[in-house]
């Protein structure tokens, strides 16, 4: 099993939902195999990539999915998502392909010294996929937010929106 | 073992934890009886609540709010805040999800007895209302010295 593993490659992405990501332990030993292939450079390259992704990994097991509303028109898709605390530096939303993920990370006023006595929300961190169809048109998607909601609009390729077709007589 | 186990997306392991871990978020993991005031689980605004040697922190987790509209008020170390959330759905629309809350919301917690009620601050950011109260000079722990 470990010697089918990409020994070179270090995954730098997160990975795609679903999917099972490569096993920390297992990317250390190959890499330590193939020792005397690598400069200390790559090492360290492969270390930082371990680090950020088992990082990742920790935030999506622990990452809240916010509520969503989504609607349709005519014009396109709607999205509205809940992430409060989150300012605009601390949201990404992205497409990859015909998956649209949105990620945030919460920041709070939090005082020093600090004794946590009641949490309803425990982690900070919010993560929600979705998967497009293909008329909606990704590269013009809008995105807004305010006191903590995000708003989303895709809108459909021009072709792609819904036309009369007229019936010609006889 | 663990190796081949573990690299099927979606491996009996993983389900395993999922699991585990909907069970833990059903189970409260503060047993016991429950506060005579409390709402169920997610309901809307999620609420935390920190200590600090000199304040009580309480955080209301509700986007989308309009300052103006929500009520804060502290009687007796019980403090409430209600209000109303709109999620602002359109008239014209086909609505495929519909899980943001919309309606009428009310929290309700008790503080320490230690908090002073003229000392109580409100700030919504973000769509985080964090409140602050500070409590009293005089119940700061002390270390006493020991002869």
């Amino acid at each position: 099993m470990q010697n089918t593993m990409q020994q070179n490659t270090p995954q730098a992405t997160s990975p795609r939902p679903g999917e099972m990501p490569p096993d920390g332990t297992q990317m250390a030993k190959a890499a330590n195999g193939n020792m005397s292939a690598e400069t200390p450079r790559q090492d360290a390259q492969n270390r930082d990539a371990q680090r950020q992704n088992a990082q990742a990994q920790s935030r999506a097991r622990d990452a809240v999915r916010p509520p969503v509303d989504v609607f349709e028109s005519e014009q396109g898709i709607t999205l509205r998502a809940d992430l409060p605390g989150v300012p605009r530096d601390k949201l990404t939303v992205r497409v990859e392909g015909d998956t649209l993920t949105i990620e945030g990370e919460a920041v709070l006023d939090l005082p020093g010294q600090m004794e946590a006595v009641y949490a309803e929300l425990r982690s900070p961190y919010y993560q929600r996929s979705f998967t497009l169809s293909s008329e909606l048109d990704t590269s013009r998607i809008e995105a807004g937010l305010k006191d903590g909601v995000l708003t989303l609009t895709v809108p459909k390729h021009e072709a792609a929106k819904p036309r009369k077709i007229e019936i010609q007589a006889g | 073992m663990r190796g081949s186990l573990t690299s099927f997306p979606g491996s009996l392991f993983s389900e395993f934890e999922r699991l585990s871990r909907e069970l833990d978020q059903r189970f409260e993991p503060w047993a016991g009886p429950a506060n005579i005031r409390a709402v169920a689980r997610g309901s809307f605004p999620a609420l935390n609540v920190g200590l600090c040697p000199d304040s009580v922190d309480v955080y209301l987790f509700a986007p989308g709010l309009d300052p103006k509209s929500v009520d804060v008020s502290l009687e007796k170390q019980v403090l409430t805040v209600s209000g109303r959330r709109e999620a602002g759905l359109p008239e014209a629309a086909r609505a495929y999800l519909q899980e943001r809350f919309d309606g009428e919301f009310r929290r309700t917690l008790t503080l320490n007895e230690d908090v002073d009620p003229e000392r109580v601050e409100a700030r919504y950011q973000d769509g985080v209302l964090h409140i602050r109260a500070h409590r009293r000079e005089a119940t700061k722990p002390r270390q006493i010295a020991v002869q």
